[in-house]
């Protein structure tokens, strides 16, 4: 049995200890942020968190995980209390089919962590692991720009606090 | 919310016979009956505007209930188009309600009207236009029955979100208003009512319905449905068309964990198992255990275009005289051949469907673009009748036109019908979904034209070559799985889509003033590669060739490209945009600086849909051909703009996507099959290539009707970067994509 730690919660598993995080997420946990999309490592749509860096779940196997704090879309906030990432999406409208979307802002929110106020160029990068196909890049790059606006908010009342 | 805000079964109890059926049977068969079968005491009239001319009554588009829910249905899905929102936005604004007390159920068998396919670009075109209609005449239909009712003249009414109030304070609720009533009437042409100034809803850019969810992990797409005792399937495809599974060997698959059944029917072959990963391994070794032989070889993606112009075609002329047109005496002749490669759509989730088996009842959950035509090739496939097949739209991942949708739910269907009584959901793998999508078709265009010396051109000829661009089912020979099981089911003959919407000569009949304009299109019916519609079908390379030629005309005759293209433009509202942009993206103070070119084009989507004009600029590295792109400006006119930004999204986004299609983006195949399997395969645009900038301008047209808008930015999006292109490195690249090595090629000269 393989214990996860998961958006703050454990979670036991009897799954064979190769399979990919994505299918014990998917289907043991019923979580629907992470999905599936090429299986490969090359379209980012199964991207979670693993003590804050980005990582494939559709190829990482849960034996890897164990000692890791996974943090997926759902961890980031809900549809009454949307995370600060996931709320600049939703004002933005950043998203077409909506399919790339939970990998793009596990990835924004990663960059954010490090980074709170990145520029284009580094945004770019940071998201060049996600694909998407309907062309929803420059809503997706905008949303970012405004989370970050957020995170510096938050990061600089929370100084403000501290002093 | 036909999707999942209804599948809220337990989980458990499905084996105990509760679940699927009972809400398969929970729809109200009146509804069914009414949907299917339409129009019982009246024939379906030409006349009526969008939709309702084959789905003239009203209760098939509204329903309101004594208790005021008010449900409004569509035939059309939900594609990530937005749909769901702006059909909403029609309803509500013509019954004058509030927005969220519509609800809007979409493609199901059991309970829409029968729409055909969600494409073209016509979902706001029929059925927009037939909820348009529908809900005004059943909001002028309701003050009447109010006015008898209050015995007051209907002028002394006013209607506050579904409640009419009179004068004199009194109140009725639609719901009480309608309670007992059939709303079986024939809806007629509400056009003169329709008072675009007073609207509140329609024309404003209300949130996408769907998006919340979406982003914060709800249960959004049918790969999200999870259906108690559900177990998961996999499939193994043959390594390429025609080969024969002669020799299988399942002893070591059938002992694997997990394993449930290994379906084989002559070449279709597939397992099922009760866990998702379990089953992926189980595909693995079942894939291994497999021998296959023989099968078709394809053609090298090196010489496919002469491949293709060899083949057996039908040969029209679309526009224009029925021999080519000589240049006169003195003019500047130009000739260009253009070339596009097969492209995919590539969805980035791949094809899923859900099927359960029960009591002789298939239900299928499915992002099939349409849930009827999906039904009836399913039923003829699995030799049942179309009633007991259910098909339930559900969404997937972008499709841009036929994918893997329907093949997956034939998948689904198969492997069901394998193992009755437990749901079984089938997912692609990635490289079935690379290698076994139909493709957007390989193409060649020919031009040859002229320019006097007073700048006319007086001479057009254009010619192009194209494999089909729609082999949906229809039959269940379309469906791939269909073609594998035993008895095999052969594809229908593929037809083309005649004029003026055309498939393969779609766009290619030039809408500018060109006297003797001579346009010939070349169908090949036979498929290298199995083609079908991929979003704006002929038009993005049709609009790609003609866009550029326009150009090269306009270099030869040494006039601006955008003075060319309004110098023949007549349509005012073609103008319109062409202007918009010109203005917007400062055309004529635009700096020139060496390495960076601009381009322009135009085109009204089908000549007969939105118009849309782009301009963009770019940079070239000379050293490496690496294009860069700068700042877009898009214009688009869809007649009334019922969600300004939902035309924004779509306009933006399939630009993307084309400068997608166009920088990088060929299927590449040889005599041993498709081997573009992966993303590294089939490299597809990525964040740091994105444009600089899009900005879309939306023209409004107050009670004009409304225009297919999702596919109309492809093919100008196409032309604009090839003409920027050219302008940059003063060369013409007129082979798709425009890779960096072609760059180098053309700017060495
Ligand atoms: S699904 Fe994991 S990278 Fe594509
Ligand atoms: S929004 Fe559809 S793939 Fe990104």
């Amino acid at each position: 049995m393989i214990t996860l730690r998961v958006n703050g919660s454990t979670f036991d598993t009897d799954s064979d200890p190769e399979t990919p995080l994505l299918y014990v997420l998917r289907n043991e946990m019923e979580l629907n942020g992470a999905k599936f999309g090429c299986g490969l490592g090359q379209c980012g749509s199964c991207t979670v968190l693993a003590d804050n860096r980005p990582i494939f779940s559709c190829l990482t196997p849960i034996a890897m995980l164990s000692e890791r704090e996974i943090t997926t879309l759902e961890g980031l906030g809900s549809i009454d209390d949307p995370g600060p990432v996931q709320r600049a999406f939703i004002e933005e409208q950043a998203a077409q089919c909506g399919y790339c979307i939970p990998g793009m802002i596990m990835r924004a929110h990663a960059l954010l962590l490090q980074n709170s106020a990145p520029d284009e160029a580094a945004i770019r990068e940071a998201l060049e692991p996600s694909l998407c196909r309907c062309g929803t890049h420059l809503r997706i790059l905008r949303a970012v720009h405004r989370a970050s606006d957020g995170f510096q908010e938050q990061t600089s009342a929370a100084g403000e606090s501290t002093q | 919310m036909n999707a999942l805000g209804q599948l809220k079964f337990p989980r458990r109890s499905l084996l105990k016979g509760g679940g699927a059926l009972v809400l398969y049977f929970a729809i109200s068969p009146a509804r069914v009956l009414l949907a299917q079968e339409g129009a019982p005491t009246a024939a379906p009239s030409a006349e009526l505007p969008g939709s309702l001319s084959e789905y003239p009554f009203l209760d098939a588009w509204i329903r309101i209930d004594s208790d005021d829910t008010i449900t409004v249905f569509t035939g059309k899905a939900e594609l990530g188009q937005g749909i769901r929102t702006a059909l909403t936005q029609v309803a509500a604004e013509q019954l004058k309600v509030d927005f969220p007390r519509i609800k809007l159920l979409t493609a199901d068998t059991a309970q829409t009207p029968n729409e055909g396919y969600t494409a073209a670009s016509h979902s706001m075109e029929k059925s927009g236009t037939a909820i348009l209609h529908a809900a005004a005449y059943l909001r002028r239909t309701i003050i009447g029955l109010a006015a008898e009712e209050l015995g007051v003249a209907a002028d002394n009414l006013k209607v506050e979100d579904g409640i009419v109030v009179s004068s004199a304070g009194e109140r009725r609720s639609y719901g009480q208003l309608v309670s007992g009533r059939s709303l079986h009437v024939t809806v007629n042409d509400q056009s003169e009512f329709f008072a675009p100034d007073s609207y509140t809803v329609m024309g404003q850019s209300v949130p996408r319905v769907d998006i919340p969810g979406k982003l914060t992990g709800k249960p959004s797409y049918v790969h999200d449905l999870r259906l108690g005792g559900m177990v998961h399937a996999r499939i193994v495809r043959p390594p390429r068309r025609g080969a024969r599974l002669a020799k299988l060997d399942t002893s070591e698959v059938d002992r694997m964990p997990g394993v449930l059944r290994v379906v084989r029917d002559s070449n279709y072959l597939g397992v099922i198992a009760e866990g998702e990963f379990q089953a992926i391994k189980a595909m693995q070794a079942l894939q291994a255990a497999a021998q296959w032989e023989g099968g078709t070889s394809l053609p090298s993606d090196t010489d496919i275009y002469g491949h293709l112009m060899q083949l057996p075609a039908d040969i029209s002329v679309i526009n224009g005289p029925q021999t080519p047109q000589s240049p006169p005496e003195g003019a500047k002749i130009v000739e260009a051949t253009y070339t596009r490669p097969y492209q995919m759509h590539g969805s980035i989730g791949p094809s899923c469907a859900v099927g359960l088996f029960q009591n002789d009842q298939l239900t299928i959950w499915s992002h099939t673009q349409g849930v009827y035509p999906d039904r009836a090739a399913i039923a003829e496939m699995t030799g049942m009748d179309e009633q007991s097949v259910h098909l339930i739209h559900m969404e997937g991942a972008g499709c841009y036109g036929h994918n893997g949708a329907d093949d997956a739910a034939a998948d689904a269907a198969l492997l069901a019908r394998a193992l009755p009584d437990r749901p079984v959901r089938i997912q692609w793998m990635r490289d079935h979904e690379h290698q076994w999508e139909p493709y957007g078709s390989a193409m060649i265009v020919r031009a040859k034209g002229s320019v006097s010396g007073t700048g006319d051109i007086s001479s057009w000829n254009y010619e192009v070559w194209s494999n089909p661009h729609t082999t949906r089912p229809g039959p269940a020979g379309n469906l791939l799985p269909a073609q594998l099981i035993s008895g095999a089911f052969k594809p229908e003959a593929p037809t083309n889509i005649p004029q003026p919407a055309g498939g393969a000569d779609r766009n290619a009949v030039p809408e500018y003033r060109i006297p003797n304009a001579r346009v010939v299109e070349h169908f090949i019916a036979e498929m290298p590669l199995r083609t079908s519609a991929l979003r704006s079908l002929g038009a993005y390379m049709n609009v790609f060739a003609l866009e550029s030629f326009v150009d090269e005309l306009a270099l030869a005759a040494g006039v601006d490209p955008v003075e060319f293209r309004l110098a023949r433009l007549e349509d005012p509202r073609a103008r319109h945009v062409v202007t918009t942009v010109a203005d917007a993206f400062d055309w004529t103070g635009w700096k020139r600086e060496p390495g960076r070119g601009r381009g322009f084009a135009y085109a009204r989507y089908k000549n007969l849909a939105a118009y849309c004009a782009v301009a963009i600029d770019l940079d070239v590295d000379r050293a490496t051909g690496r294009i860069k792109l700068g700042s877009a400006v898009a214009a688009c006119d869809s007649g009334q703009a019922v969600n300004p930004d939902g035309i924004r999204n779509q306009i933006e986004g399939g630009l993307v996507q084309s400068a997608s299609w166009t920088l990088f983006e060929q299927v590449h195949f040889n005599a041993d099959g498709v081997q573009s399997v992966d993303w590294a395969g089939y490299p597809i645009m990525r964040f740091p290539s994105v444009p600089a900038a899009v900005e879309v301008h939306v023209v409004d047209r107050p009670g004009e009707p409304f225009l297919g808008t999702g596919e109309a930015s492809q093919g100008p999006a196409a032309a604009a970067i090839a003409n920027a292109v050219a302008d940059a490195i003063g060369a013409r690249i007129r082979d798709l994509p425009l890779l960096p090595e072609r760059v180098r090629t053309a700017m060495r000269g």
